[in-house]
This record gives structure tokens, sequence and C-alpha cells, in this order.
């Protein structure tokens, strides 16, 4: 899948947590911009590695801050 | 310079705002004599101990007694040093004897606490490219031993095999596995379907650790835990287990039947570079789990108190961590951190003391109170605790 698409189908899955639907950019963070704590960012994760099929260890989720990066991690992870 | 300490100024804030409502400091209390496993003298008032771990009651044990004042006369105050160079003495050998009869094991190595133990294990086996699959709500001592170790650290949903084998059935092939679970999980006292969970763990190839910390002396027909009383101890790799708990004192380990076990000795970094437990301690321990083999008068006890105290504040309207009891931990939800502290003095000021529990040790930012019963705790003392836990809820305005 190429970029485009995984960051199309990362928005959708995005949309249900973002409670104050604030404008998603490649530059947004989600501890900061997007207010998630701990359990939001479990759930959120699982819905994009169920949605992939992939795995996004606790070391890769520590790297990520914002969508963009986020994308690029799973346009990788997909091979 | 910027201030190393200022990242605590939130906590700080919090706890001042908190201690302002004039409420006493939850987390400052101060035992001034202990009369026996269950009562204390607390601000010089006599109190109902109702959140220790000593689930069994062993502290003051005449035989463990004894066995602590003997070692103290034969081998001193303390080793002076760690378990592979001069600190190991012979009741540390002996404690590890003791483990292998209670669990019927093969290996067992004494850690100086079950922090270490699980630091140092889990660490030690899951290293770079090896995969830790564990529950969400697993341990700071399980979270801080993947933390210092190099391996992928995947959690998943709390007690959810499905969400468990999902992520074991994307780890890349070839991967090493490690699956992390808890017998009883100590926050809301539930227990994990390990039976269930243990057999998707194998089917993809993960050797599994279950800590057991919560559940020994007291679950499972021997006491040996949680697999045991699920009929699974047999595929359980590692054991991780306390001292600081139903045994009575301090220390920890981890029990295994791995042919290789007895290298961690060497490789296992927490338990090389720091001091072996004293021997008075070890000898006490080794009494203690010996006599636990042997306790099936006081478990059933225990699960006695621990059906009572918890139908009883059920039928008084608190909310509880679990439908029915599961283990030794009956847990009261708190709808939040001011009211939970309330209600905790109100507690202390009836004559008992339960743990308050926050986040980050709670799941799902609860408050909560914890209750931990003794084994013995009487009839009549679980009684005076519905009691006192109705007259410091109206009090409290929790129900
Ligand atoms: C599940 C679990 N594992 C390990 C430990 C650590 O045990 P210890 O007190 O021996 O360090 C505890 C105790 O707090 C625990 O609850």
């Amino acid at each position: 899948m190429d970029r485009a698409a995984t960051a199309e189908k990362i928005a959708a899955l995005i949309a249900p947590f973002n409670k104050k639907e604030i404008a998603v950019t490649d530059a947004t963070t989600f501890a900061g911009d997007l207010e998630f704590d701990s359990l939001t960012v479990m759930d959120f994760v699982a819905a994009i590695e169920d949605e992939f099929d992939i795995i996004i260890s606790m070391n890769q989720q520590a790297e990520i801050e914002t969508y963009g990066q986020l994308v690029d991690a799973v346009v990788k992870l997909q091979g | 310079m910027t201030d190393l300490f200022s990242k605590f100024d939130p906590l700080i804030q919090m706890r001042t705002d908190l201690l302002s409502t004039g409420v006493t400091d939850p987390f400052g209390l101060v035992m001034e004599k202990v009369i026996s496993p269950t009562v204390a003298i607390c601000n010089g008032r006599e109190t109902i101990l109702l959140g220790t771990y000593n689930y069994m009651g062993m502290t003051f044990d005449a035989d463990v007694i004894a066995a602590g004042k003997q070692a103290f006369d034969l081998y001193g105050s303390g080793t002076t040093g760690s378990r592979v160079l001069n600190g190991t003495y012979s009741p540390h050998r002996d404690v590890e004897e003791a483990l292998k009869e209670f669990y019927g094991m093969d290996h067992a190595m004494v850690f100086s606490t079950g922090y270490q133990a699980n630091l140092g294990i889990i660490s030690t086996i899951a290293g770079k490219g090896d995969y830790i699959v564990l529950d969400i709500d697993s341990h700071a001592s399980i979270w801080d031993g993947c933390k210092m170790g190099d391996a992928e650290v995947v959690p998943f949903k709390h007690n959810d095999i499905e969400a468990m084998e999902k992520r074991l059935r994307r780890i890349p092939e070839g991967a090493g596995k490690l699956v992390i679970l808890e017998g009883v999980y100590s926050m809301l006292g539930d227990i994990a379907p390990l039976k269930e969970m243990i057999a998707v763990a194998k089917k993809y190839g993960a050797m599994v650790l279950v800590d057991e910390a919560h559940s020994m002396g007291f679950i499972g027909p021997n006491g040996r835990g949680v697999a045991e009383e699920q009929g699974c101890l047999d595929d359980v790799d590692f054991i991780i287990g306390t001292f600081s708990k139903s045994v009575g004192t301090v220390g920890g380990f981890c029990v295994s039947n791995h042919p290789k076990f007895e290298i961690m000795r060497l490789v296992c970094r927490p338990y090389v570079f720091t001091a072996s437990l004293p021997p008075s301690v070890v000898a006490t321990a080794a009494t203690s789990v010996r006599k636990l083999m042997h306790a099936a008068d006081k478990r059933a006890h225990l699960w006695e108190n621990s059906r009572t105290l918890h139908k009883g504040l059920r039928d008084a309207g608190f909310q509880l961590g679990t439908q029915e009891p599961q283990s030794a931990i009956i847990s009261v939800i708190m709808p939040d951190l001011e009211r939970g502290a309330g209600m905790w003095e109100a507690l202390l000021h009836e004559g008992l003391y339960v743990n308050l529990a926050r986040p980050p040790a709670t799941p799902a930012g609860m408050t909560l109170l914890r209750c931990s019963l003794c084994a013995l705790h009487s009839a009549e003392q679980v009684q005076t605790i519905i009691g006192m836990f109705e007259r410091a809820g109206q009090k409290a305005g929790i129900l």
C-alpha cells in the first residue's frame, strides 16, 4: 500500500479518538495535540495493528510522536 | 540551570492539593507496634490490618521466628557479598531446596527481592531480536525488566486471549518469544485464564513466565498458585515469586525445569551485582515455605474470609473490582482520589488499615481501596471490618 492510501486509512482510524476533532496534519502530535493518554494509545495502536496486520512494539512506539512519523512507520512495517 | 526536579511538579502539586484538604497522608502511615499479623498500633490506636500481603499470617509463626534467631546466632547478621562470591551460605542453598520441594521443580534461584527476580530473569532471557508479549496490567517490576533488556516489547489488553494471539501470530518467523502473565493481578484481585493463554502461547512456540507473587501458599491444591489450580503448571517455563507476601519475609525467586537454568547464576546481573539476603531472612523463608506446603486448613479459612468480605461489601453497596472473589484481594473502587483518600482516612479512624492505590499503579486511572485478607483474620474480625466499611462509607459519602 502506498503512503497516501496508508495515510488515509490511518486518518480514518484516528477519527474516533480525535475527541476535539482537530485537523490532523503530518506534524500533529499524539500526546500534545490529540491529548492521547496511555489507555487511548493502547486502543489506538491495537486498531492500527489489526488494520494492517502488523506489530508496533513499544520500542518502535517510543520513536513515533507525530501522525507523519506513524504513517512512515506503518508504510515501512508493511514491507 | 534546569532543575531536574521540575518534572515532578505536577505530582508535588497534586499531593499539596490533596493534603491541603486536611486529610491524613495516606502514604505516610507508621506502625508503632505490631501485635500480630492482623493487628498493629497506628497513631496510638489499635488497628486491624487489611492492607498487608501477609496472606498466610507467617510473620509471627513460632517456628519461623526460631529459625531466624538460630541463623542469626550461627551465621551473623549479613553476608556482605554477592551470591556468586562470598554470599552463599548453607541457608541460601537450603531455601532453594525448599522452593524446589514446594513447586516440584528442578531449579530454584533466590534473589534479594521479587522486584529483582523479575528484573533479572526477564532482561536476561529476552535479548535483542526477541519479542516479549505481556499483559498491559503487568506489575512495575515486569515492565522494568522489559525496559532493562533489549527485546521488542508488545503489550496486549488485560486478560484478552484473542489480543494476545494476534500479536503472537504477527511476530516474525524464527524470533524468540517470551509471554509474561501473572496468576493474580494485585490491583483488582482478578486472576488470569492461564490454561487457555498458556495453550495459545505454546501453540506459537513461546516460552512462558508467570508471576505468582499474590497466589503462593494460597491458591492451588498445594498452594503453588493459579497455574497449579488450573492444571497447567507443567507448561510454565518460569515461575517468579516473592518471600514478601505469603512467606512473610523478604526476597524473590525464580523456579524452572529448564535444563540450562543454572547458567542464570552467572549471566543475570541483578543476581550477581548485589548482596545476598541475610542468613536469618533465608532461614525464616525456608521454614515458612516448608510450612506452607501443609497449610490446607489455613487456605480454606482464607478462602472463607475472602468470600465473606466480598459478599459483605457488595451487599453494603460498594463497587468491587471483581464480580466474584477470585483471590485474597478484594478491591473497592472509589469515585476519585479525593474521596478515596477521605474514605481511607475514615477507615483509619474506625481502626482499619487498607491500601490506597492510585494511578499509575492502577488500571484505567482508577482509585482503589485494596483489602488483602489474612488466613489469621478471625471470622469475627471480618464481620467487624464490614461494619467499619459501612460506617466509614456513610461518613465519607461513598454509600
Ligand atoms: C506481581 C508482583 N511481582 C513482583 C513483586 C515484587 O515483589 P517484592 O516485594 O519481593 O520485590 C510484587 C510486589 O509488589 C508484585 O505484586
